[in-house]
C-alpha cells in the first residue's frame, strides 16, 4: 500500500500544527465560532447532536494492521470505545472532545492518516472497489489511480471552494462494487482493443434530495489523461455549477440542466487546452505509484482445498460463513473474506476497539497485513489462503465478528440517523436492528437470498436508500418518525434509483411492511435463483403495492 | 404558552448542556430552568446569545418542553434524543448518557 514520503509527512504534520493553533485560539476565545467552523470542518470535525464528531479519511478504504490498531487506540483513549465505519469507506468517532482533536490528528499522522477533506466543498475521500487487487474479474487495480487523484486533489487551491462537495469513485472490474454511477465522477478502468489501460468516465451521478444516475461522457480515456480530463470536468463545474442554491449546487444538477452532450463538449474544450500540459501523467509516475499497490507474493497453498472441505463437513456454521462471506480470489488457493459489521440486531458499521484490534491481529497473522473498508460498512481481508480460513473464522467468532450474512437481508446499510446526526429527521439504527432481528435466522436469510436494504435518516441519503433493493427513508411528519419505502434501487453496474412504493410507515409498522414485501417476493419469484431485484424488475411495483396497501386509499397518501 | 428551556453544546467537548436556574450549564435536562412566560423566554434567548458570544457554548437554542408527572419532556424527538443520548445501547460497558428508560 502507499507509504508517505518526506513531503507527505511534512505536509500532514504541518496541518496538525496549524489546526492545534486554531483549536487553542478557539478555546481561548480569540477565534469566534463563525471563523472557526470552516476551519474545523476542513479537518473533519463536525458538531452533532450529543458531541463533536471526527471523520477520519481511509483513502480508497485501504488500511494496514498498524493503522487499524491506531483507530482502536483512538476509540479507547479519546472516545467511548467504538467507531463507526461509513458508506464512504471512512471511520467516524462520535464523542471526541474538541480540545483532544489536535492530539488525535497527531496520533493519526504517526500512522500516515489524517482527516483532511472529509468535509467541506472540496474533493472528498476517493473511494474504490473494496476487492481491488484481489478480485478475479478485475482488469487493473483501481487504487493507484485513486491515490494519484488523492495526491492531486489534496488542498488543490483551485478546487478547495467548489459550489458543493465532490465525490469520485473508481472501479477496475466488470462488476461495479464501488457504486460509481451514483458519484459526481465515476471511473471505470478498462482496456481498449490494443490492451491499453484507460477509463470510461461517468459524471453527474448522486443520491441525496435529487437522485441521478451518472451519464457516461467518455467511453475510453487513456490513463495518461486522467488528471487533465478530471481537471477539465472540475473547471466546467467550478465555473458553471450553481452557487445560488445549496440544493442545486452538485454537478448532477449542472449535468441535468446543461445536458450531458453540451457538458461533455465544454469538458472537451477545456481538455484540449490541458491535455499536453504538466497534468499529463508520465508512465514512470504511474508505475511508481502502482509499485506501492503490488499484490503480496501469494505462494501456492493447494492444501487448503482439502482441509477446507473437511472443516466444512464437520462444522455447518463455518460452512455457512465460508459460503456467504468468502469470495473467490484471482489466485485459486485464496479467498476474499468479508468481516461482517452487521451482527444480528446490532448497529451497522460499528466496531469496538477490541474488535478493531482483533481484525488487525488477524490481518497481520494471516492476511498480508491488509484490511479494507467496504462502502457497505463491512471490513474485508482481501488476500486469505483457503488453508487459513478455519483459524481466521475461530478468531472472528471470539471477537463477535463471524456473522455469516454478507449480501443478505441482515447486511443492512444504515446511516447514524437521529441517534447521532444533527441533520437527521428520523432514526435509522433501531429500524435496522429490528429488521435484522426479525430476519436473523440463518435458514430464513438463505431462503430469501441476496437482498440489500439501505436506510437513511434524512434526504441527504448517507444510508444510500435510493440504491437499496429495498430502501427506507426516515422523515418527520407531524413531529413523529415515518419511513418511506422505495423498491428496485441498485448501486452496481446496472444502477437504478428505487421507486417510492406508497405511503410511509410508522416505526412500529415498518418491519411488518418489510416482511410483507419479502413474503410477496418469495411468493412470486420464478425460483430460488431469481433474486429480489430481478423479480422486482420483472413484475414491477404493483404486486408489492397490492400486498402493502390492499388497494386502499393509503397508497396514494 | 409552551414552556421552554435553553440548550446548547459545550464549546470544549461538544456535550449537550442545559441552563439551570443558577445560570450554570448542566448535563441534565431535568435540572434545566423552565421559562413559563414570554419575558423569561426572552431572557433565556439573551443568555444563550451571550454564552455563545462569550465562547462558552455553541449552537444555543430555546426548545419547547412539557412536564409529564414532574419530568421534563422536549416536544421534538430530536431534543428528547439530545437529552437522553442515543436511543440504543451503543457502547458496551459505557452508560454515561444512555438512560435505562428511554421513551422515544
Amino acid at each position: 500500500m502507499y507509504r508517505y514520503d518526506e513531503f507527505d509527512h511534512a505536509f500532514v504534520s504541518s496541518r496538525v500544527d496549524q489546526f492545534r493553533d486554531q483549536v487553542e485560539r478557539r478555546l481561548s476565545g480569540e477565534l469566534a465560532e463563525d471563523a472557526f467552523k470552516p476551519l474545523r470542518l476542513m479537518n473533519g470535525v463536525y458538531l452533532q447532536l450529543h458531541a463533536y464528531m471526527l471523520r477520519v479519511a481511509i483513502p480508497y478504504g485501504t488500511l494496514s494492521s498498524r493503522q487499524m490498531r491506531m483507530l482502536a487506540h483512538i476509540a479507547r483513549k479519546y472516545d467511548r470505545g467504538y467507531g463507526h465505519f461509513t458508506t464512504r469507506q471512512n471511520i467516524q468517532y462520535n464523542w471526541p472532545r474538541l480540545s483532544d482533536t489536535p492530539d488525535i490528528l497527531d496520533e493519526l499522522a504517526a500512522v500516515e492518516m489524517h482527516a483532511l477533506q472529509t468535509s467541506g466543498n472540496c474533493i472528498r475521500n476517493v473511494t474504490a472497489d473494496h476487492f481491488a487487487g484481489a478480485a478475479a474479474d478485475e482488469v487493473a487495480d483501481p487504487r493507484p489511480y485513486a491515490e494519484i487523484l488523492r495526491q492531486w486533489s489534496s488542498v488543490h487551491p483551485e478546487f478547495s471552494f467548489l459550489p458543493r462537495k465532490f465525490k469520485i469513485a473508481v472501479t477496475g472490474a466488470e462488476r461495479d462494487r464501488a457504486a460509481i454511477q451514483v458519484h459526481d465522477i465515476g471511473l471505470h478502468l478498462k482496456k481498449d482493443e490494443n490492451g491499453r489501460i484507460g477509463f470510461a468516465v461517468y459524471v453527474g451521478g448522486g443520491q441525496g434530495r435529487t437522485p441521478m444516475i451518472a451519464k457516461k461522457i467518455r467511453d475510453f480515456l487513456p490513463e495518461k489523461d486522467l488528471l487533465s480530463y478530471t481537471t477539465a470536468i472540475m473547471r466546467v463545474y467550478n465555473l458553471h455549477g450553481r452557487r445560488d442554491n445549496k440544493y442545486k449546487a452538485r454537478i448532477k444538477i449542472l449535468v441535468h440542466e446543461t445536458g450531458a452532450e453540451e457538458l461533455s463538449r465544454q469538458v472537451e474544450v477545456e481538455f484540449a487546452a490541458l491535455k499536453d500540459t504538466e497534468l499529463k501523467l508520465p508512465e514512470a509516475d504511474i508505475q511508481a505509484i502502482s509499485t506501492y499497490f503490488a499484490p503480496p507474493a501469494l505462494e501456492a497453498r493447494a492444501e487448503g482445498w482439502e482441509s477446507l472441505a473437511r472443516w466444512k463437513k464437520t462444522d455447518p456454521e463455518f460452512s455457512r460463513w465460508v459460503h456467504q462471506n468468502v469470495q473467490p480470489h484471482k489466485h485459486p488457493d485464496y479467498g476474499m473474506v468479508t468481516i461482517s459489521l452487521k451482527p444480528i440486531g446490532g448497529i451497522p458499521g460499528d466496531a469496538t476497539d477490541a474488535q478493531m484490534d482483533a481484525v488487525a491481529d488477524i490481518a497481520e497473522e494471516y492476511a498480508f497485513d491488509e484490511i479494507r473498508v467496504s462502502h457497505e460498512q463491512n471490513l474485508i481481508l482481501p488476500h486469505v489462503a483457503l488453508a487459513d480460513l478455519e483459524p481466521i473464522y475461530r478468531a472472528l467468532v471470539v471477537a463477535g465478528l463471524a456473522t455469516a450474512n454478507a449480501g443478505l437481508i441482515t447486511d443492512i446499510i444504515a446511516c447514524p440517523g437521529l441517534d447521532y446526526c444533527a441533520l437527521a429527521n428520523a432514526r435509522s439504527i433501531p429500524v435496522a436492528q429490528e429488521i435484522s432481528t426479525r430476519f436473523g435466522a440463518p435458514e430464513r436469510q438463505a431462503e430469501i437470498g441476496e437482498l440489500k436494504i439501505k436506510i437513511s435518516g434524512c434526504i441527504n441519503a448517507c444510508g444510500h436508500h435510493h440504491v437499496g433493493h429495498i430502501g427506507l427513508l426516515g422523515v418527520e411528519k407531524k413531529g413523529a418518525e415515518l419511513y418511506q419505502i422505495t423498491l428496485g434501487g441498485s448501486g452496481d453496474e446496472n444502477t437504478s434509483i428505487g421507486e417510492i412504493i406508497g405511503r410511509g410507515f410508522e416505526p412500529e409498522k415498518v418491519t411488518d411492511a418489510i416482511e410483507t414485501i419479502v413474503d410477496t417476493y418469495l411468493g412470486l419469484r420464478n425460483d430460488q435463483s431469481e433474486t429480489f431485484l430481478a423479480a422486482y424488475r420483472r413484475v414491477g411495483p404493483q404486486p408489492f403495492k397490492d400486498a402493502l396497501y390492499g388497494g386502499s386509499a393509503q397508497e396514494a397518501a | 404558552m409552551v414552556n421552554k428551556v435553553l440548550t446548547a453544546n459545550r464549546l470544549s467537548d461538544g456535550i449537550s448542556v442545559w441552563l439551570d436556574a443558577s445560570g450554570n450549564w448542566v448535563e441534565q435536562l431535568q435540572q434545566a430552568f423552565i421559562a413559563r412566560h414570554a419575558e423569561a423566554v426572552t431572557a433565556l434567548e439573551a443568555t444563550g446569545k451571550l454564552a455563545f458570544e462569550d465562547n462558552k457554548v455553541v449552537d444555543a437554542n430555546v426548545v419547547d418542553v412539557e412536564e409529564v408527572n414532574g419530568t421534563l419532556r422536549p416536544l421534538r424527538m430530536r431534543e428528547r434524543i439530545r437529552a437522553e443520548g442515543p436511543s440504543i445501547p451503543y457502547a458496551a460497558g459505557y452508560n454515561g448518557l444512555a438512560g435505562p428508560n428511554f421513551a422515544a
